[in-house]
């Protein structure tokens, strides 16, 4: 039932919970009840398991919990998983900006097709990630006699960790930037050549602040996803306690030797990481909501 | 660079330009392929073939060379073998498995997130900042904290199973209910969720709830009110006004990211293994199938797999980018 | 925009660095990897200790034993696709086999290179239930009453499963005198009472102990003894079966490997030593049988494993390993038929 007698059309398109009914909102009792509904499908789905993870880290005491990181092997898998990221995500970064400016700035034959292809490690399951590495250097594959006679280790070392890393990442960056070029166009360094800037001139100076705001942005998902990439690397890395684990896969081998405090303690770490990685991006979205305008779309 | 023109002025038309040799600290000028049939539309904008190149040249090395391997190894199988693989009972049932629990998953979130999405544009409220700060979560944790997080809070004697599980309160509270008719109060139906295809759907949700709302939220928050206010004036109810109005507008949107909370769903394999009971034929997704072949000794089977699934994907995405395009056709923007 | 390139800068300097100390983290001293499954976890932390000080008493060369745990079959495939490990310390024979086999990387007739069919250690399967056994679970036959929920892992990835699947076919078929379609029926009906098939021995064991799913834990003896110590003996009790199965882990070097590495006397010296009074030591106090009780330094440690009646993989009931795997968890075999639905 809605109420025809309102006299006053409050056309505001954002109502605070108690405000009076127009009818370009619903009635107060339908917000408060879709507001309940969304709070506690959120609550029940993504903020439980959170809490969950640092209720089960901090389970035996601060002491407990820090002594998980005090372990040799947990610190090489940290040290691993940095490692992993700073090559990884440099490397998205500098394709991402370079695919982001070829398909945004340019109209060419195929380009649907080529943003499929570039979305593509997207929605492939990692596990078929990890594969697909085994399947091109294992030592079953054309090229692994080869690599083994050359002593290159790609597969069962960090180089294939890295591999698969940048493959489920692959898409991160290019994503976020290819929206946010198209929407603000190509007048901005249209300008700047006609003013005599440099082609590198005109990247640096005008398209590169233009969207530094969604760069960050892009590299904050890409890196986060980079350090928690579990099933492709799993499949790549040959899980060598010490050498080719990484943090998740540490997570996993402490969950299996009973060490459920130091595997939610190893967990709590990157659930924080996910935790700044939102912080930060929350504040860029207060500060630079406007340049960020189009990065809203996965 | 042969092929960069150069002028002292921007051109003020797309057409054809004469040759200069470049002159530094001019204006570089793209002009693409030989002259005639280009197959990029000329800009004014240089580094196209750099750019262009570098992404081939990336793309193929990182994504496309060990995707044709993987379709190499899978064609090495004999066409028969391909078939009797593909058509198995049980890799037909993880299919089914993982493509139904997606399904499922992706229309939850199809509903809660436009939900959600609708609460976080139209609403004001306390700690509506941190509610719209924590839809991303799903992106940045990593898939087996949240498989790990999610099996230990639907386990049997989780915080949330333990809810739900034989004997819990909702199960006596159910039971209490003597004033039900038929006396469906007695039917108390014992509701596991981890370790059985609920399990997988839980996870699935997880991961895929922000694909919805994020791809929403923007088309809602630049939503004419005229629209509404018309609707409104010319006598629509509320409901007839979300019905007739707000939603069809949303649909390309809600289309969008239903399919790509599907299309991620699909090939989750994370946070599943922890929280699905991984039995033949109910609760074993297409993904683990794969791995449990690698483990089989048997490569080729979980190219095969593989394959499948990879074509599926790359279907889903095309027909994603279908979405859009039919959507920017009709609406100007997704 | 001049901070842009700076930062573009110093994460290729970050790159670059994290290459470089992956360089030369590789090139450190001797080391050996050892490629085992699951539940050897501890057996390895506690050997690989004692053998580096063994080796460095006796040749004055230090060694840095890696160590790598996961599915049998999942590491034997790993070490197939080039996973670069000097020993291989399997749940089954098979999956050594599959080794030799597929990439030559180990001598066909690796079985004999070694004492007792290159087996140091044995063990068995047996019953973990809940404190007080509040469903009387006593015998093979027990796991197929309605409510019982038994879990065990899938033996289509795990070694352990597939003893624990054996185990329970060598029961049925005797006590079915042989009839090969009721010994089949029972194992479905026992499979029909697992709700989780986890893909590793030790996911089963978090499911069991930590999750508290279900009745009764098919699980390792050495396994299920770890239960007790890391879960706390008041929760569970360990039940022995009349009969069961003579699981054999074996051991092997895996020769390509070693030869190309230049590690063939330190992986030899470090098998070898399995056998040694302190390697058997080492391994009954982690509950696995020695296959050299003789050398155990400390009778109790032999005195603590109960006599049951032991059926091994040899007996003419399966017929071997090469027999048996095909015909029980091959594609299309015995296991793959249970599960397969009623058409």
């Amino acid at each position: 039932m809605y109420e025809q007698d309102v006299a006053v059309y409050d056309s505001r398109r954002i109502v605070p919970a108690n405000a009076h009914t127009s009818p370009t909102t619903e009635r107060p009792l339908v917000r408060r009840t879709l507001i309940l509904v969304a709070v506690a499908f959120m609550a029940l789905t993504l903020v439980l398991p959170l809490v969950l993870v640092f209720v089960e880290a901090f389970r035996k005491g601060a002491d407990t919990y820090f002594a998980a990181f005090a372990d040799r092997h947990s610190q090489t898998a940290i040290a691993l998983t940095l490692t992993v990221a700073a090559i990884a995500v440099p490397l998205n970064l500098v394709f991402g900006v370079a695919a982001a400016w070829c398909v945004a700035k340019y109209e060419f034959w195929g380009k649907s097709f080529l943003t499929t292809l570039i979305d593509l490690p997207f929605s492939v399951s990692p596990v078929v990630s990890g594969m697909v590495y085994v399947l091109l250097f294992g030592a079953q594959s054309v090229l692994g006699p080869w690599l083994r006679s050359m002593g290159i280790e790609i597969i069962f070392a960090v180089p294939g960790i890295v591999l698969a890393t940048i493959f489920v990442t692959f898409p991160f960056i290019a994503r976020e930037l290819i929206p946010l070029m198209q929407a603000q166009g190509s007048t901005d360094e249209e300008a700047a050549l006609s003013l005599g800037a440099t082609g590198w001139q005109t990247f640096w100076r005008v398209t590169l602040p233009n969207i530094k705001w969604g760069l960050l942005y892009g590299v904050l998902l890409c890196n986060a996803r980079a350090m928690g990439e579990f099933g492709a690397v799993s499949v790549v890395s040959g899980h060598i306690r010490g050498r080719t684990t990484t943090m998740p896969l540490d997570i996993e081998i402490l969950y299996n030797e009973y060490n459920f405090a130091a595997a939610f303690a190893v967990a709590s770490l990157l659930a924080l990481l996910a935790l700044v990685t939102l912080l930060i991006k929350t504040i860029l979205e207060v500060r630079f909501g406007a340049e960020l305008a189009g990065t809203r779309r996965h | 660079m042969v092929g960069y023109l150069t002028r002292s002025t921007p051109p003020l038309s797309d057409g054809p330009v004469p040759a200069l040799p470049p002159v530094p600290g001019l204006i570089a000028r793209l002009r693409p392929g030989p002259p005639g049939w280009s197959f990029v539309k000329p800009s004014i904008l240089p580094g196209f073939r750099l750019t262009f190149g570098y992404t081939l040249v990336y793309l193929s090395l990182i994504v496309l060379i060990p995707i044709i391997g993987l379709f190499l190894k899978a064609a090495s199988v004999p066409l028969e073998e391909i078939v009797r693989i593909a058509t198995a009972p049980r890799t037909l049932k993880a299919l089914e498995v993982s493509f139904g629990s997606s399904l499922i998953a992706a229309l939850v979130n199809v509903v809660f997130g436009l939900i959600v999405a609708w609460v976080l544009v139209r609403y004001r409220f306390f700690g509506r900042r941190l509610l719209d700060a924590i839809v991303d979560l799903p992106f940045a944790l990593p898939t087996a904290v949240a498989g790990i997080a999610l099996s230990a809070l639907y386990a049997p004697k989780g915080w949330v199973g333990s809810l739900f599980s034989e004997r819990g309160p909702l199960w006596q509270w159910w039971q209490a209910q003597t004033w039900l008719p038929f006396g469906i109060s007695e039917f108390a139906p014992n509701l596991k969720i981890a370790y059985t295809p609920s399990g997988i759907v839980i996870a699935l949700i997880f991961i895929g709830l922000p694909f919805v709302v994020r791809t929403v939220q923007p088309v809602l928050e630049e939503f004419e009110a005229e629209l509404e206010e018309a609707a409104a004036t010319l006598g629509a109810s509320r409901l007839q006004t979300i019905v007739r109005v707000i939603l069809p507008r949303l649909t390309p949107a809600v289309l969008t990211g239903f399919a790509l909370a599907f299309a991620r769903a699909v090939g989750e394999y994370g946070s599943v293994i922890f929280i699905a009971g991984n039995l033949p034929h109910i609760s074993e997704i297409a993904p683990v199938l794969i791995v449990i072949k690698l483990e089989e000794f048997d490569q080729a089977g979980a190219a095969v797999i593989a394959g499948i699934m990879l074509v599926i994907a790359f279907v889903m995405l095309l027909v994603i980018n279908l979405i859009q395009a039919w959507s920017r056709r009709r609406f100007g923007d997704v | 925009m001049k901070t842009a390139p700076r930062l573009l800068a110093a994460g290729a300097l970050v790159a670059a660095l994290g290459l470089a100390t992956a360089i030369t983290a590789r090139a450190a001293d001797q080391t050996l990897l050892n490629v085992s499954y699951d539940p050897t976890r501890e057996l390895y932390a506690q050997f690989n200790e004692a053998f580096a000080r063994h080796w460095k008493d006796t040749t004055g060369n230090t060694v840095t034993i890696e160590q790598s745990h996961g599915g049998s079959g999942k590491q034997a495939q790993a070490v197939i696709d080039g996973l670069a490990a000097d020993v291989v310390t399997l749940a089954l024979e098979g999956d050594i086999n599959a080794i030799a086999e597929k990439s030559g990387l180990i001598d066909e007739n690796w079985r004999a290179e070694l004492p007792n069919k290159s087996t140091p250690y044995t063990s068995t399967i047996v019953f973990l239930v809940r404190k007080g056994n509040p469903k009387a679970i006593a015998a093979w036959g027990d796991l197929i009453e309605d409510g019982v929920e038994v879990i065990t892992p899938n033996p289509k990835t795990s070694g352990g499963a597939r003893w624990n699947y054996l185990a329970a076919w060598a029961w049925a078929s005797k006590a079915n005198a042989g009839d090969e379609q009721k010994t089949v029926d029972f194992i479905k009906a026992l499979y029909g009472n697992v709700p989780v098939l986890d893909t590793g021995a030790r996911g089963s064991t978090v499911t069991f102990a930590q999750k508290e799913l279900g009745d009764v834990l098919l699980a390792w003896e050495n396994e299920a003894f770890l239960v007790l110590d890391e879960f706390g003996a008041g929760d569970f009790d360990i039940v022995y079966p009349s009969s069961s199965i003579l699981a054999e882990p074996p051991v092997a070097i895996v020769d390509k490997n070693v030869e190309a590495r230049g590690t063939a006397a330190v992986a030899k010296a470090y098998l070898d030593y399995l056998y040694s009074p302190e390697g058997q030591t080492l391994a009954a106090a982690n509950h696995y049988r020695p296959s050299d009780p003789a050398g155990v330094t400390d009778p109790a440690l032999i005195a603590a494993f109960p006599a049951i009646d032991l059926i091994s993989i040899d007996d003419p009931l399966f017929g071997g390993w090469k027999t048996a795997q095909p015909k029980h968890f091959g594609d299309g075999g015995i296991f793959d038929q249970i599960y397969t639905p009623a058409q």
